[in-house]
């Protein structure tokens, strides 16, 4: 396993992606055909069922290092992750174990069935003959994920770099369905197992955002406006009978979304259409917050699918029976998606992206203020005779996104991030007046520079009011400006409000505490449907 | 709290010793002012009177003036204050680095200041001393931390080294300009041409006048040209960081050598190549080990885990409480960058 911990020593202590790129290409380079495939594996999450419980792990370091349970637990807190915790816990190795990543990946295979007996004494072994690396790797092969900031992307990125192979082609060929038993390294990266002809998608066409005056657009009935729906940019492939879902960022999400496939099956045609993947329930869009709890999972249950079902809305289609038909003009595509819609009676899954109705400019400003209430962004303008240009392009789209609201709120709660934030206090609780009291309004824990984290992480430090266990109680004196995409009453939070993807703005040193928000002023920001 | 104190009393300005009338490692000005060594948050500005171990005295006077009034004594030397004896031995923390030892009408107090149990390259080793009552330090105060021994952090940094130069890489290693640096430079010697900051190269300067021998280095200065450096080692103050001294270099990689450096997450919170677990401070069980040997019936924990430590010693049959005091990590990262820019002007 050295080579394997090398490379994740050499990956999870870099934050820029060339430099892991770089680590992965050296060890596909060197390192054995059945630990290459092993290594996609694990970084595509198809891993072995976990063959040993985390708190029987936990139970056998402690009995190892006779430590108490809250002195563990205190342990764990600090580190922020269990494997890791374990293997700095642990007694130095008495003696050495040189195996390969396959040839433990076969052993953790086939443990999964062994008694518990069995199953300690191998784990044992294994802790006692491996350094402190190498010990945290092996946890991590057991159960929880490698959180190293290695994307699917990152690897099909290697991958391209050492095999000149075109990148979406490998990340269908990795995501497909593979066995590392049954297959080579070569086999794999070259599709042996796919029909890449029947998934390749199209660059996306990505706009900027509006900097201009409206009325700089030129004539308003030369354009076309949409919403811009806030879920995934998706594009459905479906050829020869096969469907294949792509997200924006070049990875196949097909399996995420299994009602979004079934829908597509009803087309005769074959098609290649550009749209919006969102949760979508009785023809409401739901918030993106509801939308994440379908993403990246490896099961979608059918209670998932019944409590947030998925739709997609159509924007464009780019190819349509074989044709690439991106060169059309915008108006003339639309059509076709319209026709192709008109075609087959439709499920509720799928919807055509509806276009905004509108004659002056100045019709947009209060259709855009509203976009809120439908859950929408902003709105889309796109030039009626633009083609679907590869990558973003100034001029023929652009993006036109609603204001943020915002908040001037104390914190009152921190607590450690995980993973590369596990040192620092990231994730914080915030709070408005409510009467003499406070109230809970938002959680957040992205918009802060490194710097602001690292001194608030000391402020939490010195101010803590009691210091056992991983959240912290802090005295209220942090106030920050909070933004957030929309508001709604909400029964089941305290405050009465639910905040809609809440983050950080700026922190407010220059405000003190006293000149806060008020739950009633947060209210006001409801505006009625 | 202890309602039964010998010879301590707890103040505002710092720990102090009723009888003897004097302070010691005070964070507040006073008038005699004992200090266990040189570090910014345990050796302040403005006492009238400091005393300090022989080794300190030149540290001391580089970075708080040499018109400071201060006498120094050499490890196991007695010295009677106002009936208290008063006597240093070593803590191996830093170059000159005391526990300070108080005896009155027998009974014993020990103030460990920053100490370290493990032997280093250039330290005069920790020397367990039996007492009453043991004031501890607790900045690694959990059991997830446990060093590497000397010998094997040596073939680890040389080994980084080695394969830095085969990439055509200058190595930078980070750590403060008091205590890290000199244990750097240590650990580090023969392996090749070593380049320290100023603030480091002017305390090196300090240190040896003394008459302590330190390790041979060259002061890296900006007109130094970019191939003298290339796949040489330099070695840094933290706060070097993002400078653009630093960026000046060629192709540099750059690793933090602290004790915190033992967890991933804080490995990887900096963006540099490496973290190495190099500390100047007891390890878990060196904590353990020291207040165990100290046999004292009462233990005050100071800064880092006191919460944690104080309940595990309370534990284990250790009588231990907790106190607060203005030394640490924040308080000396603060404190050595505001010394290292007055001191390399």
């Amino acid at each position: 396993m050295k080579l394997f911990s090398k490379l994740i020593s050499a990956i999870e202590i870099t934050n820029k992606t060339n430099a892991k790129i770089e680590a992965l290409v050296n060890y596909f380079k060197i390192a054995p055909d059945k630990d290459k495939l092993w290594l996609i594996a694990l970084f595509t999450g198809k891993r072995p069922a976990r063959p040993v419980k985390t708190s029987l792990m936990r139970e056998w370091c402690m009995e190892i290092t006779k430590l108490p349970e809250w002195l563990f637990l205190e342990s764990y807190s600090t580190v922020g992750d269990l494997g890791e915790t374990i293997a700095l816990l642990l007694p130095t190795p008495t003696h050495r174990l040189d195996l390969t990543l396959h040839e433990w990946m076969t052993r953790l295979k086939v443990l999964k069935s062994k008694s518990e007996e069995h199953k300690k004494a191998f784990v044992l072994e294994a802790w006692s003959g491996l350094d402190q690396q190498e010990r945290l790797i092996f946890n991590k092969l057991i159960g929880g994920s490698f959180r190293i900031g290695v994307s699917k992307k990152t690897l099909v990125n290697a991958l391209a770099k050492l095999t000149n192979i075109d990148t979406n082609q490998l990340m269908h060929s990795i995501i497909g369905n593979w066995d590392v038993d049954s297959i080579t390294f070569e086999e794999l990266i070259h599709g042996k197992h796919i029909n890449y002809d029947n998934s390749k998608p199209y660059p996306f066409c990505l706009a900027y955002a509006l900097e201009k005056e409206l009325s700089e657009l030129g004539e308003p009935n030369d354009w076309i406006v949409e919403q811009k729906w806030d879920g995934i940019r998706g594009q459905i492939v479906k050829r020869n009978n096969e469907i294949y879902i792509w997200s924006r960022g070049e990875e196949l999400v097909t399996k995420q979304f299994p009602e979004l496939v079934e829908a597509m099956q009803n087309f005769n045609d074959d098609f290649v259409i550009d749209g919006e993947i969102l949760a979508m329930k009785d023809n409401d869009v739901l918030l993106f917050n509801d939308l994440q709890k379908r993403l990246n999972r490896k099961n979608v249950t059918k209670k998932l699918l019944e409590e947030v079902p998925v739709g997609f809305k159509a924007y464009d289609i780019l190819e349509y029976n074989g044709s690439d038909i991106r060169d059309v003009a915008f108006i003339e595509r639309r059509e076709q998606l319209g026709s192709l819609f008109n075609s087959v009676p439709l499920s509720e899954h799928i919807k055509l992206s509806f276009l905004v109705d509108f004659k002056k400019w100045n019709d947009l400003h209060t259709i855009r203020d509203n976009s809120r209430v439908i859950n929408s962004e902003g709105l889309m303008l796109k030039l009626k005779q633009s083609p679907y240009h590869t990558g973003r392009k100034k001029g023929d789209w652009w993006k036109w996104k609603v204001d943020p609201l915002t908040i001037d709120a104390v914190m009152i709660y921190a607590q450690k991030g995980s993973g590369r934030r596990s040192s620092k206090y990231t994730d914080y609780t915030f709070a408005v007046k409510k009467d003499d009291a406070l109230v809970t309004v938002a959680k957040a824990y992205s918009g802060l520079t490194d710097k602001e984290i690292t001194e608030i992480s000391q402020w939490v430090n010195k101010n803590a009011i009691e210091r056992f266990g991983p959240v912290r109680t802090v005295k209220p004196e942090l106030v920050f400006e909070i933004a957030f995409e929309g508001i709604a009453l909400s029964n089941r939070h305290k405050s009465g409000v639910a905040l809609r993807f809440p983050r950080i703005a700026r922190w407010r040193k220059d405000k003190p505490v006293d000149e806060i928000d008020t739950i009633d002023t947060v209210k006001q920001l409801i505006t009625a449907p | 709290m202890s309602t039964e104190m010998h010879l301590i009393k707890f103040t505002k300005k710092g720990i102090y010793c009723p009888q003897g009338k004097f302070y010691l490692d005070p964070w507040y000005p006073v008038d005699y002012a004992i200090i266990s060594h040189g570090h910014a948050d345990h050796a302040r500005w403005g006492m009238k009177r400091y005393l300090c171990m022989d080794d300190s005295k030149a540290i001391l006077q580089h970075r708080l003036g040499a018109g400071i009034t201060i006498e120094s004594m050499p490890y196991g030397k007695e010295l009677t204050i106002n009936e208290v004896k008063v006597s240093f031995h070593p803590a191996g923390h830093v170059i000159g680095s005391a526990q300070i030892r108080l005896e009155h009408k027998g009974y014993v107090v020990v103030f460990t200041g920053d100490y370290k149990t493990q032997p280093d390259f250039l330290t005069t080793p920790f020397e367990s001393i039996k007492c009453n009552t043991f004031i501890t330090e607790s900045t690694f105060g959990l059991p997830i931390y446990n060093w590497k021994s000397e010998e094997d952090l040596q073939r680890e940094l040389q080994s980084w080294v080695t394969t830095n130069q085969q990439n055509d890489r200058t190595s930078v290693f980070l750590g403060y300009s008091l205590g890290k640096a000199q244990r750097l430079m240590s650990l580090l010697n023969g392996c090749d041409d070593i380049y320290v900051h100023r603030s480091i190269h002017n305390l090196n300067n300090a240190i040896s006048e003394s008459g302590i021998k330190l390790p041979e280095t060259k002061l890296w200065s900006a007109d130094l040209d970019k191939k003298t450096l290339q796949n040489k080692i330099i070695i840094a103050p933290p706060a070097i960081l993002g400078s653009r001294m630093l960026k000046r270099l060629p192709n540099p990689a750059t690793a933090i050598c602290s004790g915190w450096m033992q967890i991933r997450g804080n490995r990887r919170w900096q963006a540099v190549d490496a973290g190495f677990a190099v500390s100047d401070h007891a390890d878990w069980n060196g904590l353990i080990d020291a207040v165990k040997s100290s046999e004292a019936e009462q233990v005050y924990v100071t800064h880092g885990s006191q919460a944690v430590f104080s309940k595990y010693l309370d534990e284990i049959g250790i009588k231990a409480d907790e106190l607060v005091t203005e030394y640490g990590d924040e308080a000396l990262a603060k404190a050595e960058a505001e010394t290292d820019k007055v001191t390399a002007e």
